[in-house]
């Protein structure tokens, strides 16, 4: 008998908008000691299928409609509360996707990692205590006992996610529910949280259900995958299955569509190549495979790039010279004593014409800095950032416009970056007036209907408002509010990283296509190291508001020079075998 | 910590000065001065009142007399219409608003805040609304209509409780409760809202991950967060409070503070009015510092300023 079995699971949410049917006959099961990975987008159900079993979902409006859910001999589902909590955090724990926001801030460490014990067992204080301590030695906390009396706001990102893995192992659970517990780290502390799981499975004998949207994290760390789509589960299989010989077409898409470190396509294939979707009346969709799949994808392998045989000599667009922004913080009156953060160090930056320049680097690097720095939507301290031969830094507003105009900027949010009280027409228009670009309104309207056409929308989201869109759909009309002003050189902060990753390769490939057609120059920002290799023509590394490393991207990836390099490409999970 | 404290004192002083500053010339744009409503007197004898109180000085010398005889000598003036130094006078009545804020406080704490959680708790169920409208009205109806018909239910249904006056100390039930409401009703909606704020935080959804019970979820891991709101409100309402209401200690004739307010203002008493106001600043100043102290108590994450790692 396996230790956990969901069968024909079925989680409705029921709002006035009407019923969606988040987990839709769902049915898998985990064995002792298992890793079990559910992969899935956004809105899979992925997430609600993990909190419909220990019933954490909001009811109303989550109801659970039917199915069961059988941990070692238990069924779950209807369980009364009161007995439902004594196997919550004792028999079941859970790790939840922010470490930021997940741990109480108004509570010492060591409280929060004893408390299971204390509800759970009949422990004094101090052996619990004790126990928390030891616990969290084991995840990698160094000074655990200093450490465990300080509050959750003076711990990193990971050393909060090792404290969430602490707290929920120390009761030892037989089985923890991992709901995106890397999605909010940096890739080399995801490595090694992935690692420490790993670790404490062998150790304490806890079967795992891993959820999370990267497939190369499943491939990592899963011993059987479970893929989610709209409610249902797609394909299951051991990881070899999945990955080798994907039977689905949706599953065959999301593992053709992400780019990996040995991506050779130059556009990337979406999972609207494989799958075809239609809704049928009830609600509920119907998934088929396209019939001309394999001819889409052979398509694209054509337009496989090799790479110029010939250097052409390349004209220097941006210069950027030992460039430097530093933060200053404190100093008021009778506050602080004054400190100085130095975001961007030193930096020295060239890239030609139309080219793409990968700007890479975990968080707090300083490359969002960095963009904003050289676009002058940041102040600096030192260096120069020459654009077409002419000094930017000292220029005044007035001359300034006209590089406004030439160089551009795409957000990494879509939701934050959009006004929500304009219309698409007017977010599009403002930056034409404020250039004073077309003569009169029906020029400028044209204009935008062909910048809508041009990202793949229409003239009939002119008089929407951002709300009404996709993520998606958003970051497409963030590409073109950037592109309205026809620039040579658009800085791309981030702009996939809240994506998923079908998503995501339409937008990349949008970008690439733009490129192409308009000779733009990009720099590209992000934190995902094979997303940055499908997209650029040089790479910088970027560690502690300094550049690691810089090169062609081929060269930096197959030979990293630095430390720092070969540790980021190391920590990238693959999903290859 | 005492880098904080130091600055927060010097904050302090501006802040009176600025409030005296104000004050001062308030009172002086004032149509007339304290003597000009006394009839039958001789222009001799004004004039002579006037150099008494030093009224007959060019304003600026006026501007800073005042504050250098608080510094040197510790006098806040003579009240022109009581003719008691104002330090007395505040020395007096200070006490019995002192004692009145401190119940209607304790009071507002103890009803408010259990009634803004058990609202949160039972968030759009029929007790939510309930609690929510009953502090609607605790804010709306003014004291001068709770206080009466406070008296006579006393006066019907209580007996050996006194409807006003001012002596025993059960006289202070009446005033403190009808003071209080306002508070406690505010306190309600406050602390309603700080925990729901908190409640639809991760954490707290990690913490029923963990098994934690529904009362302990609200009493260790909410109520301390849910609270920094209300706090926050407490501070400049206890010196309102403990400072004197002319409604309420006029209905129940309490000997307070809040009745020289409206007596100094009406009687153009200048020196009471500066003394009152800057007593009255003084509690603000002090107890907002308090309330700092305490959101830096309940809140780790919040660093007073000064305060280094």
């Amino acid at each position: 008998m396996s230790l956990l079995d969901v069968k024909n699971l079925k989680t409705y949410f029921h709002t006035r908008a009407g019923t969606t049917r988040a987990v839709d006959d769902v049915s898998f099961s985990i064995d002792k000691k298992e890793i079990v990975g559910v992969v899935g987008e956004s809105g899979s159900g992925k997430s609600v299928t993990c909190h419909s079993m220990l019933g954490l979902l909001p009811q109303p409006p989550a109801k659970v409609e039917g199915g069961s859910v059988t941990f070692d001999g238990q069924e779950l589902i209807g369980l009364p509360t009161s007995l439902l909590r004594a196997i919550r955090g004792k028999r079941i724990s859970m790790v939840f996707q922010d470490p930021m926001s997940c741990l109480n801030p108004y509570l010492r460490i060591i409280d929060q990692v004893a408390e299971p014990i204390l509800i759970h067992e009949n422990a004094s204080l101090e052996q619990a205590e004790s126990r928390a301590i030891e616990m969290m030695k084991k995840v990698g906390i160094r000074d655990a006992e200093q450490r465990a009396h300080s509050y959750p706001h003076e711990f990193s990102g990971g050393m909060r996610q090792r404290v969430m893995i602490a707290m929920s192992l120390v009761t030892n659970p037989d089985l923890l529910l991992a709901d995106e517990p890397t999605t909010a780290l940096d890739v080399t502390v995801q490595a090694r949280i992935l690692e420490i799981l790993r670790e404490l499975r062998d150790d304490l004998g806890v079967a795992v259900l891993f959820v999370t949207h990267d497939l190369g994290v499943v491939a990592n760390i899963a011993d059987r995958v479970v893929v989610m789509y709209k409610g249902k589960i797609v394909e299951q299989g051991t990881v070899c299955d999945i990955f080798q010989n994907p039977s689905h077409p949706y599953v065959k898409g999301l593992l053709a569509c992400r780019p990996s470190l040995d991506t050779k396509y130059r556009i990337l294939p979406t999972v609207d190549d494989f799958l075809k979707t239609e809704d049928q009346a009830d609600g509920s969709t119907t998934l088929g495979e396209r019939p001309d799949a394999m001819e889409r994808l052979a398509k694209l392998q054509e337009e496989e790039i090799l790479d110029d045989p010939v250097e052409k000599p390349l004209e220097t667009l941006l210069e950027v010279n030992d460039l430097g922004v530093h933060f200053h913080s404190g100093g008021g009156f009778l506050g602080k004593p004054p400190e100085t953060v130095i975001a961007v160090d030193k930096v020295n930056l060239t890239i030609p014409k139309g080219k793409t320049l990968g700007l890479v680097g975990e968080s707090g690097c300083g490359k969002t800095t960095l963009g904003r720095a050289i676009l002058r939507l940041q102040q600096t301290c030192r260096g120069s950032v020459q654009y077409d031969g002419r000094e930017l830094i000292g220029l005044t507003q007035a001359d300034m416009l006209e590089y406004r105009k030439r160089m551009q900027i795409i957000f990494q949010d879509p939701y934050a970056s959009l006004n929500p009280r304009q219309t698409i027409e007017q977010t599009l228009i403002e930056p034409l007036l404020v250039h004073k670009i077309g003569a009169n309104r029906g020029q400028r309207r044209d204009r935008v209907v062909s910048l809508l056409e041009e990202v793949g929308l229409g003239a009939e989201f002119l008089l929407r408002y951002p709300h009404e869109f996709s993520g998606g759909q958003r970051q497409r009309i963030s590409v073109a509010r950037a592109l309205a002003v026809e620039p040579e050189f658009v800085v791309c902060d981030e702009c996939v990283s809240a994506m998923d990753v079908s998503v995501q390769a339409q937008v990349l490939n949008l970008l690439r296509e733009l490129q192409g057609k308009r000779n733009l120059t990009y720099l590209f920002i992000s934190h995902d190291l094979s997303v940055v290799k499908f997209m650029s023509d040089d790479i910088a590394v970027m560690k502690q508001g300094r550049i690691e490393e810089f090169g062609k991207a081929n060269e930096v990836y197959e030979n990293p020079q630095s430390d720092y390099t070969r540790e980021l490409l190391e920590a990238v999970p693959r999903a290859d075998f | 910590m005492f880098r904080f404290l130091i600055g927060r004192l010097f904050q302090g002083m501006l802040v009176l000065l600025a409030l005296y500053t104000i004050t001062f010339f308030l009172a002086k744009a004032m149509p007339g001065e304290p003597f000009t409503s006394e009839k039958n007197v001789s222009a001799e004898t004004k004039a002579n009142i006037r150099k008494l109180y030093g009224l007959d000085q060019p304003l600026w010398k006026q501007y800073f007399v005042y504050p250098k005889n608080i510094i040197t000598e510790g006098s806040f003036g003579i009240s022109t219409s009581k003719g008691r130094p104002v330090g007395d006078i505040i020395l007096q009545s200070f006490p019995n608003s002192l004692l009145l804020g401190l119940c209607s406080l304790a009071f507002a704490i103890a009803i408010g805040v259990p009634i803004g959680v058990l609202s949160a708790v039972r968030k759009n169920s029929w007790v939510d609304w309930t609690c929510m409208a009953i502090a609607m009205i605790g804010i709306c109806v003014p004291s001068f209509t709770i206080g009466p018909l406070l008296q006579i239910y006393a006066a019907a249904h209580i007996p050996g409780l006194k409807v006003a006056g001012w002596g025993n100390l059960q006289d202070v039930l009446l005033p403190a409760f009808t003071l209080g409401l306002v508070s406690a009703a505010y306190l309600a909606r406050l602390t309603r809202g700080g925990i729901l704020e908190v409640l639809s935080q991760d954490f707290v959804r990690t913490a029923r991950a963990k098994g934690v019970s529904p009362t302990k979820v609200i009493l260790k891991h909410t109520l301390r967060g849910g609270l920094l709101p209300a706090v926050a409100y407490l501070g400049p309402a206890f010196a309102a409070l403990i400072s004197g209401s002319f409604i309420v200690e006029t209905i129940f004739q309490v000997p307070g503070m809040g009745q020289h307010f409206v007596n100094a203002a009406t009687t153009r008493d200048e020196f009471l009015l500066l003394g009152l106001s800057l007593f009255f600043g003084f509690l603000i100043v002090v107890m907002n510092l308090l309330a700092d102290l305490l959101t830096g108590f309940l809140d780790p994450r919040v660093r007073l300023a000064g305060e280094t790692e």
